[in-house]
């Protein structure tokens, strides 16, 4: 009993020990689990921003970019952040309700292909969309070819994940009304609906379907973090949704001249060199050297599709309900 | 002087009434068939039974709101006696004071009982290391220290074979009325209430009978206890 | 018993306290999360389907589970074969191990992948596919039938040896004559405890589930909370589920939910049935489909785990003391309060100890995260926090394992501490703790061992620096990294076990009779 209240406690004083306060400024940088993980690209933005800002950052992590809203939302004005980063597109229309957010001060142009003008979120990353499947195995290059094709797919689910989100609308955008028909037509396909990426992902490694939903950066991680050049991501004819990635200080902010240096920083060239081999995205901002090799773009910009925030937030429900009903007989 | 004063005890469909006063620094046998609420007479004195109506008293106080640990009553029951996670001195001194570590002078006390009752140099074990008679003889160790002055005896012995029960019943009545202690003692066979109780009351068909002397009533038994004993 | 009231003194009071604090903690939470803004609407079609199809998953997993239990119980129950107590052991295994782990572990085995398929191809069978209600159903199963068969197992070994002679020596069928009863008093009780428990089905088995028509209420709430920031809908999700399992455990207060869910499954009593060729094989049969039911996915994750090992991140150490500080915390607590309320009983107790299997650990994290903002850094109570949630989850399983038998230490022992005037405190000291030691060591152990497996609510307050074992996990997945998180899957069963094996040996060390 004493053994287990001296680690208790110990673990106690560990935590505070970490909490105590240092004579610098501290920037709050609310991101995502995997942005700050050791591996992701948040321990050399920390670092490379400490050198010049004379400050420490600090990050406090949610699971997604999701729950990195609510957990803004929850905290209200009352909040501790200074930045956040790593909210998608698809959740822009409900951040802007909130009023959480400052405008950004931060004009750049980017390497997108989509124009970018919003004047609170700065994108910092984007991708596209797309199945990934094993190189060799049969290939489709349509969701109708899909649809037609035995081949099976993980997907994710749209009330609960990003990606699951993100194709909802992809096929919202390519097929308008006929979204529904398609879904009808890829039911058959559809081994399961993950919650998350991760499981999604994992079941397809595990060998549980042909193919999964996810970025088409994909193969570049596994080309590049461990030689396996066996992944290749589709693309497919109707288009390839995009996701873009964005950061945003906080309207409550008490070092708002901090958190727009952090955000100028975030766009610039050095910490966009850094995105590609962690966050396994594309960065906004082409860096000097290029992009490393297995991020080659896979379709042309006119070929990128978008809903702008606002369409989005119409477009969801609708969607949803269409998905649900199709995949529910 | 225990005095139970139209003592009315209800559980479910069964009643008994009860109105004697215990013979002081004696042992009294209590008598009757099985099922006649023998045991549920006791466990009113005891406190694990409470009486519908009437009082149970004490030097004229009334021990029916008082629970069973602050009564100037100790019972031994059928079996559990003891626990049997705890050695026996520890046991015994349960019956003085709950502190984890008792003073000298409750150790020489606990000590001084069980040798009194031939435990000596046994203190440390725990009663699943001794015999039958032994534990009976840590239990009556527990009594004595406990130094109430009315001891009930539920068939404490019934478990031990004929020789050794005698044995155990003949030091229980040495030991305890040299207490000073008034004892109320159930048993089933009139053998060993004709051995050791100087009276004896019968609990039959929902009564309890006045104390009368063993011998007398053992020799003209009223009709029940005579159906008990299976006279004609 | 108002009897008991008085024995207990004081301690009474502690019992009454920790049984509001649990029903604050899940209500309380429950209002927290409600006071936020949010629209509040009313159950929508879609959220009324997860109602429906939550409470047909529960029903039928819970039958299944009971029913495939008994074959296995009585073979158990019947037969005395070397290695029998390390199975019975190995076989609760499931019930500890982090839930997405044990889906993989599943999936190795059922999956279109999966080993059967892999078989069955060898034989030019046609695959089968695994995903639908017929998976959600097999993971529940996978899940809960250690549990039922512990249950029932119980209850074979509640029949004194004494009956068996007696049947033997009349020739009489002990199956009709002792078996019968016995499971027709033990089975509604065991089906609906393993009802509760699916009630709550872990949202991440609906992998296994196919589609959106797999959807529970653990899902809406999940929405609502995360995409559409609706706390208020959120909390009336919770509040259905609640109301759920608040109607289905009065139900088990109907019907006699069996007695004990404790250590002490080692003996097998002498019997004179059973013995002819053809129940000897049919208990064989039982015991091997089990065992391989059950083990076979665990070896998958052993297996898949040896190769993670050596890519193991170095923050999987730190994490792993983390996460054993936090089971440790979150077990002593879950006792704690389980022990306060074993003693007291009571209709109180008795919600109080079932209402934590129907909470959601989302909508509980995020109670107590709106509860502690402002003046509290979340950072700073992360593992707190968690051990709070965990204790919460497991304890019901530690009620369940304590309240019998205070009950049973009562009955033997009660009247003698009683004319000892030991109330309060030293009834405590002396009787109880020493009495419940090995029930006490199962119910830490259980305690830890779900814990130390449970994501519980640490991704809502971590920092990066904070991370238990199963987050670091979690986030390997998230991050492509495969093979080190089934490192890390193997590093949490062997602690999970460990930290069971320990606790639950602790509790028999000594315990003399």
């Amino acid at each position: 009993m004493k053994k287990i209240l001296t680690l208790a406690s110990v673990a106690g004083l560990c935590l505070i020990a970490q909490a105590a306060v240092a004579d610098t400024p501290v920037l709050t940088v609310y991101t995502y689990d995997s942005f700050a993980a050791d591996w992701g690209p948040g321990p050399q933005i920390k670092s490379g921003f400490e050198e010049t800002c004379g400050c420490t950052v600090k990050f406090v992590t949610a699971g997604d970019g999701a729950a990195l809203l609510s957990r803004l939302e929850l905290e209200g004005a009352a909040g501790r952040a200074d930045v956040a980063v790593g909210l998608d597109t698809s959740l822009i229309a409900r951040a802007r309700e909130t009023g959480l957010f400052a405008t950004s001060g931060v004009g750049e142009s980017y390497d997108m292909p989509v124009a970018w003008d919003d004047p609170v979120f700065v994108p910092f990353d984007w991708g596209y969309f797309a199945f990934v499947a094993n190189k060799g195995a049969p290939e489709v290059h349509s969701f109708k070819e899909l649809a037609a094709s035995n081949i099976k797919i993980v997907i994710e689910d749209p009330r609960s994940s990003t990606p699951g989100l993100g194709l909802l609308l992809w096929v919202k955008k390519a097929y308008g009304d006929g979204a529904a028909k398609i879904w009808a037509d890829l039911a058959d396909n559809i081994v399961t609906v993950t919650p998350g990426w991760d499981q999604a992902y994992g079941l397809f490694l595990n060998g549980e379907a042909d193919a999964v939903l996810s970025y088409s950066t994909s193969p570049a991680y596994h080309l590049i973090a461990e030689n396996d050049p066996s992944k290749v991501a589709w693309t497919f004819d109707e288009g390839q949704y995009m996701q873009i990635e964005v950061a945003a200080r906080m309207a409550a902010s008490k070092q708002p001249d901090l958190a727009q240096k952090f955000l100028a920083y975030l766009v610039s060239d050095k910490a966009q060199a850094v995105i590609p081999t962690t966050n396994w995205m594309y960065p906004v901002v082409m860096p000097k050297e290029g992009l490393p090799k297995g991020f080659e773009m896979p379709v042309a910009p006119d070929k990128a599709l978008l809903m702008s925030p606002d369409e989005a937030a119409a477009a969801r429900d609708g969607a949803l309900e269409e998905w649900r009903t199709a995949l529910s007989r | 002087m225990l005095r139970l004063e139209a003592v009315r005890i209800v559980q479910d469909d069964f009643a008994l009434t009860a109105d004697f006063t215990l013979p002081p620094a004696a042992v009294t046998a209590v008598l009757g068939p099985s099922g006649a609420g023998k045991s549920t007479l006791l466990g009113a004195i005891a406190g694990f039974v409470a009486p519908a109506a009437g009082r149970i008293l004490w030097e004229g106080r009334d021990l029916t709101p008082l629970p069973p640990g602050a009564r100037p009553v100790s019972i031994l029951f059928q079996d559990n006696n003891l626990f049997p996670h705890l050695d026996i001195a520890r046991n015994v001194a349960l019956a003085i004071t709950p502190a984890a570590r008792p003073g000298p002078d409750v150790t020489d006390r606990v000590h001084a009982a069980l040798a009194q009752l031939g435990l000596q140099g046994m203190e440390g074990r725990r009663p699943g290391a001794l015999s039958g008679g032994q534990q009976s003889r840590a239990a009556l160790a527990r009594v004595l220290v406990a130094g109430r002055p009315v001891v009930l005896l539920d068939e404490p012995f019934a478990a031990l074979g004929p020789a050794l029960r005698a044995e155990l019943l003949d030091l229980t009545r040495a030991q305890l009325l040299a207490a000073g202690c008034s004892v109320l003692m159930v048993t089933h066979d009139p053998a060993d209430a004709a051995r050791i109780a100087d009276h004896a009351i019968v609990v039959a068909e929902g009564k309890v009978s006045p104390p009368a002397p063993t011998s007398a009533l053992l020799a003209d038994p009223p009709p029940a206890l005579r159906a008990y004993l299976g006279q004609p | 018993m108002a009897h008991r009231a008085v024995a207990l003194g004081p301690l009474r009071w502690t019992g009454t306290a920790a049984a509001v604090l649990v029903v604050a903690l899940v209500l309380g939470t429950l209002a927290a999360v409600a006071s936020r803004a949010g629209s509040g609407a009313a159950l929508a079609s879609a959220d009324v389907a997860a109602v429906l199809f939550t409470l047909q998953q529960a029903a039928v997993s819970a039958v299944l589970s009971v029913a495939l239990a008994v074959p296995v119980a009585r073979a158990l129950a019947r037969r005395r074969f070397a290695g029998r107590r390390a199975l019975v052991a190995l076989m609760g295994a499931p019930f500890i191990l982090p839930v997405i782990v044990a889906v993989f572990g599943l999936l190795a085995i059922f999956g279109r992948g999966g080993l059967l398929n892999a078989g069955l191809g060898a034989l030019g069978l046609g695959p089968v596919s695994v995903y639908g209600f017929g998976g959600v159903v097999l993971a529940n199963v996978f899940f809960n039938l250690p549990l039922a068969t512990r249950l029932i197992l119980q209850g074979w070994s509640a029949i004194p040896a004494e009956r068996f002679r007696l049947a033997a020596t009349l020739n009489a069928p002990v199956g009709r004559l002792l078996e019968r009863p016995m499971l027709r008093d033990v089975l509604p009780g065991a089906a609906l405890a393993i009802f509760l428990i699916c009630l709550a089905s872990f949202a991440v088995a609906l992998i296994l589930g196919g589609g959106p028509r797999a959807t529970t209420v653990e899902v809406a709430i999940f929405q609502a909370l995360r995409f559409d920031f609706d706390p208020a809908k959120a909390a009336l999700l919770a509040l259905v589920q609640v109301a759920l399992c608040t109607v289905a455990a009065g139900l088990a207060g109907l019907v006699t939910v069996p007695a004990a869910f404790g250590p002490g499954l080692d003996r097998v009593p002498a019997r004179w049935d059973g013995r002819g060729r053809g129940a000897r094989l049919a208990d064989g049969a039982a015991i091997a489909l089990a065992a391989a039911f059950l083990l076979a996915p665990l070896a998958m994750v052993v297996a898949q785990g040896f190769v993670g090992l050596g890519q193991l991140p170095l923050q999987v150490w730190p994490a792993a003391l983390r996460s054993l500080a936090v089971a440790l915390s979150a077990s002593v607590l879950a006792v704690g309060l389980a022990l306060a309320m074993a003693l007291r009983g009571g209709a109180l107790v008795q919600v109080a100890g079932v209402l934590p299997l129907a909470s959601s650990a989302l909508v509980m994290g995020t109670g107590l995260f709106v509860l502690s903002h402002g003046w509290l850094d979340p950072g700073h109570i992360a593992l707190p926090a968690t051990a709070l949630v965990n204790a919460a989850a497991s304890l019901p399983f530690a009620f369940r394992a304590l309240a019998p038998a205070v009950g049973r230490i009562e009955a033997a022992h009660g009247p003698l501490a009683d004319t000892l005037g030991l109330t309060g405190w030293p009834r405590l000291r002396w009787l109880y703790l020493p009495r419940l030691r090995g029930e006490l060591g199962f119910a830490a152990g259980l305690s830890a061992a779900l814990s130390v497996g449970d994501l519980g609510v640490i991704t809502l307050f971590a920092g990066p620096d904070s991370a238990t074992l199963p987050l670091v996990m979690y986030r390997l997945m998230g991050s492509y990294r495969l093979q080190a998180a089934a490192g890390v899957a193997l590093m949490l069963l062997a602690m999970a076990l460990a930290v069971f094996w320990a606790f639950d040996r602790g509790g028999r060390g000594h315990a003399a009779a």
